[in-house]
């Protein structure tokens, strides 16, 4: 198995798939954490409520690219009402008061998923874009994994120029920076926060959406993809775009060949890695505040 | 109007008393399935056979009547201990049917097993409860987990397949469904080159391991997947293109008449092993294909005719015991019948069933699968395992 170099070649892809869905999700969350120090668990649910939103407008349609559409305006709107009700009133309660309700949303969000869309494996069958398989390098690779990948890439690259180039992108740095020196120079950090939560929350409904014809989607999804999440978070470093991306393809890469080489200590592996990366690096690999 | 209609339940009950000192019985049935949860969709197959069964097989006992008491397990052991020891000491069920989970079996065989009153299993098929925890109160007319892979291993070994790569959800009924497998393939001569066991719990992404198992180059993987995991198992490895060199096998639920149609495409070529599959051709299976597709719209799966097996087996027992609690519980073990199946009959040994295992192939044609048998191994029987009644 190790000596075949298909296998490699493919589960390189394969690592790239899950790293770019992991980017996804992290990248919002990431920033949300840099700038105004909050720890959003319920972050994971909104990816989950992308994949089932995703699954309804599909089947509504028949086919997909609205769904790829309006599945992320749909939780970027649950993201809003998140925040204006509980999110916005917990902004200075401390980070205990926040992990806990943030954690109980959790579960509010799950019996709210399981209640509309039911417990069983939703998935669609038909109008999904890129259905089948090409070869590469005489390797038979899903189209749709690499749809994946492309997504992820063009997401990186949109959100490279939006924070490097753009009013928006520099009052964000800015915030991440030193909010209080930001605040003075008349950066409305307020304001600033709220639209970085809407496009976190978009961001992680696209990956849902994204996700849902090759895995289906599930009540609960969101539950499991949380920890890696938080991992790529703490070992990119808070607040950054690079760190998230490069944390991404650390943690998607140790979990896609650790559970194939040693399946036994594949989840652990994603946590010594956690470890080794604190010791070197405690603010992670690429913190947006030095 | 109101008296008339006092009037009317007053005669009705009275000649019912009558009717009572005739011999008449009412037997209750407590059906314990998941009508919520992750096996809701299997609960509701079942339960559909199963009263099909009684008005084909019920319809003849004369003044007597069976009742249903329904409870929902979901796949919960604990919670589905207290409903079933409701239905045993309040409801005062006669005999107990269903259960999905073995996990949710594992949790009240205790209980089943010291209360007399017997239990007839629909689905779960963990090798311990007719194995070393068996029990004179527990039958089961579904499968037994090694039941149903056993034969495939001589029998690929046969097609000269000789290596083989397993994989399966890590749990019980994965790890006792390969080692079925492994055991009558390697002393046929055949050999294991790999095997993967991804956790039960989200998975959703079976590419790494579908990558891993195609650089084993083996000439055959063996899996067993299930409901919602065996879609997507199916379609992932159809879309990773390994099947035109390494051809899909497994234990017959990874392409179930449940949900093939779901799978269309992806599930062509793939070859399995089941107890039933709607493709036998017999009277029995057309009178219950027909009847169950008139009410339900679509093909009645291995899940349905456990179901409605169950309701005859009862049914049989109640005939030949005429009320008696020894003698129907003793009916129980003997029984033998024509089922949709095909024959089948309850080992007195084990309490587990006898059946035929077929062997049947997926094919994708005009925009629908089409499953046909290639081979059927009769009477297949396990060995005691450790039981002793």
């Amino acid at each position: 198995m190790l000596t075949d170099s298909g296998f490699w070649f493919v589960q390189v892809l394969n690592s790239l798939q899950l790293s770019m869905l992991l980017f996804l999700l992290s990248v919002g969350l990431t920033v949300i954490f840099g700038l105004m120090n909050f720890v959003n668990l319920a972050h994971g649910s909104l990816y989950a409520l992308g994949a089932l939103f995703g699954y309804s407008i599909a089947q509504a349609t028949g086919g997909m690219w609205l769904a790829y559409l309006l599945a992320p305006l749909c939780v970027m709107l649950v993201g809003a009402i998140l925040y204006i009700l509980i999110i916005d009133r917990m902004r200075k309660a401390g980070p205990m008061k926040q992990v806990l309700v943030t954690f109980g949303l959790i579960f509010v969000l799950l019996d709210i998923q399981r209640y509309l869309w039911g417990t069983d494996q939703l998935g669609v069958t038909s109008g999904i874009p890129f259905s089948g398989s090409f070869e590469i390098f005489g390797e038979i690779y899903p189209s749709y994994r690499l749809f994946i990948i492309c997504v992820g890439l063009v997401v990186f690259a949109a959100l490279f120029l939006l924070l490097e180039h753009t009013r928006l992108g520099a009052e964000v740095r800015a915030g991440v920076d030193d909010p209080e020196t930001a605040s003075c120079l008349g950066v409305n950090v307020e304001r600033t926060f709220f639209v970085v939560f809407l496009i976190g929350s978009a961001l992680a409904g696209l990956a849902g959406v994204v996700a849902m014809p090759a895995f289906s989607a599930e009540a609960g999804m969101g539950v499991s993809i949380l920890v890696p999440t938080l991992v790529v978070v703490v070992v990119g470093g808070l607040g950054s775009l690079k760190g998230a991306f490069a944390g991404s393809l650390l943690i998607g890469t140790t979990l896609t060949f650790g559970q194939v080489i040693i399946p036994s200590f594949a989840s652990m592996l994603m946590y010594a890695l956690l470890v080794a990366v604190l010791l070197i690096r405690p603010s992670g690999l690429f913190p947006a505040r030095g | 109007m109101k008296t008339r209609v006092k009037l009317g339940v007053a005669v009705a009950a009275s000649l019912m008393l009558a009717g009572g000192q005739a011999m008449s019985k009412e037997y209750k049935v407590g059906v314990l399935l998941p009508f919520s949860g992750v096996y809701a969709g299997l609960g509701a197959h079942i339960e559909n056979g199963f009263k099909l069964g009684l008005e084909h097989y019920g319809a003849d006992l004369g003044s007597d009547t069976i009742t249903m008491v329904r409870s929902d397990t979901e796949a919960k052991p604990a919670a589905s201990l207290a409903k079933t020891k409701k239905m045993v000491l309040q409801d005062k069920v006669d005999v107990l049917v269903g259960v999905v989970s073995s996990a949710v079996l594992g949790g009240m065989r205790d209980f089943v097993h010291n209360s007399g009153t017997p239990l007839v299993v629909a689905n779960a098929g963990n090798d311990h409860m007719t194995g070393e925890k068996c029990s004179p109160n527990i039958v089961r007319v579904s499968f037994s987990n090694s039941q149903i892979n056993r034969p495939v291993g001589g029998w690929l070994a046969k097609q000269g397949v000789k290596t083989a790569y397993l994989m399966a959800p890590d749990y019980a009924a994965g790890h006792q469904m390969m080692e079925a497998f492994k055991k009558t393939f390697t002393e046929a001569g055949g050999t294991i080159v790999g095997e993967a066991y991804p956790p039960l719990q989200g998975t959703k992404d079976y590419g790494p391991y579908i990558t891993a198992a195609k650089a084993a180059k083996p000439d055959a993987i063996y899996t067993f997947f299930a409901g919602g995991a065996a879609i997507t198992f199916v379609k992932q490895y159809h879309d990773f293109g390994v099947k035109k060199d390494i051809p899909l096998y497994g234990a017959g639920f990874l392409t179930s008449a449940a949900y093939v149609h779901v799978q269309g495409e992806a599930a062509d070529g793939t070859v399995a092993a089941l107890h039933y599959v709607p493709a036998i051709d017999t009277p029995e299976n057309k009178k219950f294909q027909d009847a169950y597709q008139a009410a339900h719209q679509k093909v009645g799966s291995e899940f349905a005719v456990a179901g409605y097996d169950a309701a005859h087996l009862i049914v049989q027992a109640i005939k030949k015991s005429g009320g008696d609690k020894d003698a129907f519980k003793a009916a129980l073990s003997k029984a033998e019948f024509n089922g949709p199946r095909g024959p089948l009959r309850i080992d007195p040994a084990t309490n587990n069933v006898v059946q035929n295992i077929y062997l049947f192939k997926n094919e994708f044609k005009d925009g629908k699968v089409v499953q046909t048998i290639l081979d059927t191994i009769p009477d297949v029987q396990d060995a005691p395992n450790g039981c002793s009644m």
